[in-house]
């Protein structure tokens, strides 16, 4: 059985500025359907506007849709309610895009860490949370000694690990990660890379990686969904997708991509990218 | 003689905390007619390097401590602020990286447009047509309309149309495009990549691109400077600075990118981070992270040093330096950088075989 | 409770738990490195330093006039102030060092001539003691309204801002209904009712002051609300009332500082405007307000008496100009790190 089902999703926003305005809304996911397995990487790839992110957002039950449903472990995730609505929250965590906004500037990375290990009543005493803390800290390559220190005094790289971290701390069978990667520099990527690969093979975990970025996609994705305007207009595995592309749509994004061999130019060439 | 020189540049900002040298020493050339591309990550000094060229460092703290920037033989650093602002938008332009914020939100397109054409001389009904040709010359589709439209009523993609037409209006001799496609879609990225090459054939305009992805660099850059830590570590033509990358940083950059050959085994990362601008370490400032760093590495500033068609400022190119008897294993891990888009003959012996 | 304020040593003891836990807090903000970053921009700020100074030279008359003690069982309770700055009372008006009385048609001899530094009052009162006087007022008038107005603003512009929708839709009814009412009317109204005094005025204030704060408070929650570390706090499992004081709510505290400082030298001047309207604190309160309001006749006398108004008006000024650069260095002390950062 998938851990993760998704049939038929639909959001629409209400786009009115006012209670007495016209109706006026946007679609902005279309009839999503989707199937992840436990222990695998879903990509789902799609440009600025194709609703991948907002998709990712009502998988982690942060918003409502509209329509459909999602089956966490074969349940229904409207169905959950008090203590397994607590639970869920458990297994599925989330790491956003910009590591800065995603951490509480005015908190500590221990309280950052420990935070979830409070709400979910894990960990003894608070020396005992604050071990968890140091292990984890160290299972993502930072010192112990970061425990103290604020967000801000880390770089990007460092404080994508803490929410990394942060999302491991209640230890989740399955993560969205909503463009973990693309506010890093190319160098710290290829870290954080590694130990989301490394994580998902010692854990088990299983992963929704939302990105636009093909070639992180490439590397670590098992199956991919291209979307576009709020739809899946293609559904394969990574391989299959790359080699053989058969929506136009994902044959215009794959021709679009920059590739890093200046003999194989194809951008300054008419058609790359347009209709 | 090139259109744009620059050399020996050196930019420092003052901090609370002491100097931060963000730009210390670097040299490059822009040919017109081309496109010379500074490649580099966040904190290597390349954002500097455009706003110096444009005199527009922050202020306070930000200034030229030196070097040259000739535009066709004249230095930029000789003029005054009201000669250097008759060249701003007439000899050298600048594209910035978020259209959001760099169009200016209560006037419409067409007036900014119009603005730099007026500024530098043209009449304010020549200005507006220019303006209007301008907008359909960069791809919108109804021109008129566009010049009455306001830059939150364009996507990303557009408003960046505006800012390039705004750039390019009055024929500049130099475009400096500081990161202009990376907050756009990789679609849009290709259209925008395209309209500036189109540009650039049509006015022989120089291009100094400002990126750091690679990507970009391979498919519009002529030449490339690559930047680390506020110096220039490789000069080199395009095609061979991805054939043959020489200095460590390209070599370790460019074998770290996830790709599908890598699918399934750890990314070679770089180890380590860069040095506090503040502090600059005295001798190569990549040593602390390099492979294949060994005795000279530490205490000695590597400078430039021709190999084949690129400058690599890093010792192990140096044929005056000698190399210890095992070889150029010095301080350091063995073995070289396993980057599959290496050559075998190059890796073994960079300083020629000699001892 | 009549009782516990006619209670000597109860009275002296509420100026010394305020200055107590201003002390405390800003001690203990220092230690979040986040705070001590703005305090060291404050530091460097040579006008934030002389803002800094001035208020503390009116909190320290402030606190002067609150703490008194009676020299017998049956005397007035005189306080500190009191004791240092009070002077024999004249006959009437007289110039700042006169040696005789002003405005009457035989000048009399004052009682005691050069001690007046800024002259008399109409009841011969000495104008600087009643300057100094007006300071307590000020102060627990800009003080007290605030404890009044924020809490009532913190809570309802925090849920409005969270909640949004129908809490939000009644939170805005509420001050958007408030706010159509003119402040200066509305504020005439609630001290008619309640009748004049200090802690009736707090009140009046307090009550209408709170709205500005709350759609402030509104508008950074909302800001908030979407980011997303809230977002990932959410997907932990934290509930709303933990993301509201955990993780909002500090969040706010730099606004909150700045905008506090900034409204409570609003509302010294709004105690100015009021008593010179005649619904100010009352006669028998010492307040700048009413040294202003008596002016008015003061002014067209001939000649004219101007020391009484021009102190007053001094005084405000100065508290006001203070805590106004203080605020804006404050904000400038604040902003630039969460900017950069």
């Amino acid at each position: 059985m998938p851990i993760l089902e998704v049939k038929n999703l639909r959001k629409e926003f209400d786009l009115r500025t006012s209670f007495l305005a016209p109706k006026k809304k946007k679609v902005a996911v279309d009839d999503v359907s989707f199937n992840v397995e436990k222990g695998q990487t879903l990509a789902i790839v799609g440009e600025s506007g194709s609703g991948k992110s907002t998709v990712g957002l009502m998988v982690l039950n942060l918003l409502k849709p509209t329509s459909g449903d999602i089956l966490f472990e074969g349940r229904s995730v409207a169905d959950y309610a008090g203590a397994d609505r607590l639970k869920f929250r458990r297994s599925i965590q989330v790491v956003f895009q910009d590591p800065f906004a995603s951490l509480n500037a005015r908190m500590q990375v221990l309280e950052l860490l420990t935070e979830g290990m409070v709400i979910h009543s894990l960990g003894a005493s608070p020396a005992e949370r604050e071990d968890k803390a140091r292990d984890l800290l160290l299972r993502v390559g930072l010192p112990a000694d970061a425990l103290r220190r604020y967000p801000h005094e880390f770089s990007g790289g460092q404080r994508q690990r803490i929410a990394i971290a942060r999302a491991l701390s209640v230890q989740p069978s399955f993560l969205v990660l909503d463009e973990p990667t693309s506010a890093l520099d190319v160098s710290v990527q290829s870290h954080v890379l590694n130990l989301l690969r490394e994580l998902q093979g010692e854990f088990g975990l299983t992963y929704l990686f939302i990105t636009h970025n093909l070639g992180v996609v490439e590397y670590m994705a098992n199956d991919v969904c291209v979307m576009q305007s709020g739809k899946i207009v293609e559904h394969a595995g990574a391989e299959a997708l790359f080699d053989e592309p058969q929506h136009p749509y994902t044959q215009r994004l794959l021709s679009a991509i920059p590739s890093a061999d200046p003999t194989q130019r194809k951008l300054l060439t008419a058609g790359a990218g347009d209709v | 003689m090139a259109l744009l020189e620059v050399e020996n540049l050196r930019t420092y900002i003052s901090t609370p905390r002491g100097i931060a040298k963000a730009v210390d020493g670097i040299s490059f050339k822009v040919e017109a007619g081309k496109t010379h591309a500074i490649v580099g990550e966040s904190g290597c000094g390349k954002s500097m390097t455009a706003l110096s060229i444009m005199q527009l460092l922050p202020e306070p703290g930000g200034y030229v401590d030196g070097g040259k920037i000739l535009l066709e033989g004249q230095d930029l650093l000789d003029l005054t602020w009201t000669q250097m602002g008759e060249r701003r938008g007439q000899d050298i332009s600048m594209i910035f990286q978020e259209p959001m914020t760099s169009l200016n939100p209560v006037f419409t397109v067409g007036n900014q447009i119009a603005e730099t054409c007026v500024t530098h001389g043209m009449s304010p009904r020549d200005a507006r047509s220019h303006a209007q040709e301008l907008l359909r010359r960069v791809g919108f589709q109804d021109p008129a309309q566009g010049l009455r439209q306001y830059p939150h009523e364009l996507s990303g993609g557009m408003r960046q149309r505006v800012m390039i037409a705004i750039a390019l209006a009055n024929r500049p001799k130099l475009l400096i495009a500081d990161e202009p496609t990376t907050a756009l879609d990789v679609t849009v990225q290709a259209q925008i990549l395209r309209l500036i090459h189109s540009f650039q054939e049509e006015f022989g305009t120089g291009v100094l691109l400002i990126t750091h992805d690679l990507g970009v660099v391979a498919e519009v850059a002529d030449t490339v400077s690559v930047m680390y830590a506020g110096e220039v570590v490789e000069d080199a033509p395009a095609t061979e600075l991805f054939k043959n990358p020489r200095h460590p940083y390209t070599r370790d950059l460019l074998a770290s990118l996830p790709s599908r050959q890598r699918r399934g085994q750890s990314l070679e990362a770089i180890p380590g981070t860069v040095p506090d601008p503040a502090s600059w370490p005295i001798g190569c400032r990549y040593a602390n992270r390099c492979r294949r760093r060994f005795a000279p590495c530490e205490t000695i500033r590597p400078t430039g040093i021709p190999v084949g068609a690129a400058r690599v400022a890093c010792h192990l190119y140096d044929p005056e330096i000698p190399v210890s008897p095992t070889g150029r294993r010095g301080l350091g891990e063995e073995g070289e950088a396993t980057s599959s888009r290496e050559k075998p003959g190059d890796a073994s012996s960079p300083t020629g075989g000699q001892s | 409770m009549e009782k516990l304020f006619a209670n000597d040593w109860f009275l002296n003891l509420i100026p010394i738990l305020v200055i107590v836990v201003l002390v405390w807090s800003i001690a203990r903000a220092r230690r979040q490195p986040l705070w001590a970053e703005a305090y060291r921009r404050l530091g460097r700020n040579k006008v934030a330093i002389g803002a800094i100074v001035v208020l503390a030279l009116y909190g320290t008359v402030a606190v002067g006039d609150s703490i008194g003690w009676r020299d017998s069982a049956n005397s007035d309770r005189k306080t500190i102030v009191d004791r240092v700055f009070s002077r024999t009372r004249e006959r009437t008006y007289s110039a700042p060092m006169a040696a005789e009385t002003n405005g009457e048609a035989i000048p009399y001899k004052l009682t005691a001539p050069g001690t007046h530094l800024l002259g008399t009052d109409s009841v011969g009162e000495d104008v600087l003691f009643r300057t100094l006087k007006g300071c307590r007022t000020a102060c627990i008038i800009g003080g007290f309204t605030t404890i009044i107005a924020l809490p009532l603003a913190l809570v309802l512009g925090l849920i409005a801002g969270y909640f949004g929708k129908i809490v939000d839709d009644t939170v805005q009814y509420v001050y958007t209904v408030m706010q159509s009412v003119p402040d200066v009317l509305l504020l005439i109204a609630i001290i008619l009712v309640l009748g004049r005094g200090l802690p009736q005025m707090c009140f009046a204030l307090g009550i209408t002051s709170w709205v500005t704060l709350c759609r402030l408070i509104r508008g950074e929650t909302l800001k908030h609300r979407d980011r997303d570390y809230v977002r990932a706090a959410k997907a932990l499992g934290a509930s709303p009332y933990r993301i509201i004081t955990k993780h909002i709510l500090p969040n706010l505290l730099p606004i909150l500082v700045i905008s506090v400082t900034l409204g409570f030298s609003g509302l010294v001047l709004a105690e100015a405007v009021l008593s010179y309207l005649g619904v100010g604190v009352g006669p028998d309160v010492g307040s700048w307000g009413n040294m202003i309001d008596g002016a008015r006749d003061e002014l067209s006398r001939n000649p004219v008496i101007w020391w009484t108004i021009t102190s007053a008006s001094l005084a405000v000024f100065g508290l006001v100009l203070a805590l106004n650069l203080l605020g804006d260095a404050l904000r400038d002390a604040i902003d630039p790190r969460l900017r950069s950062s």
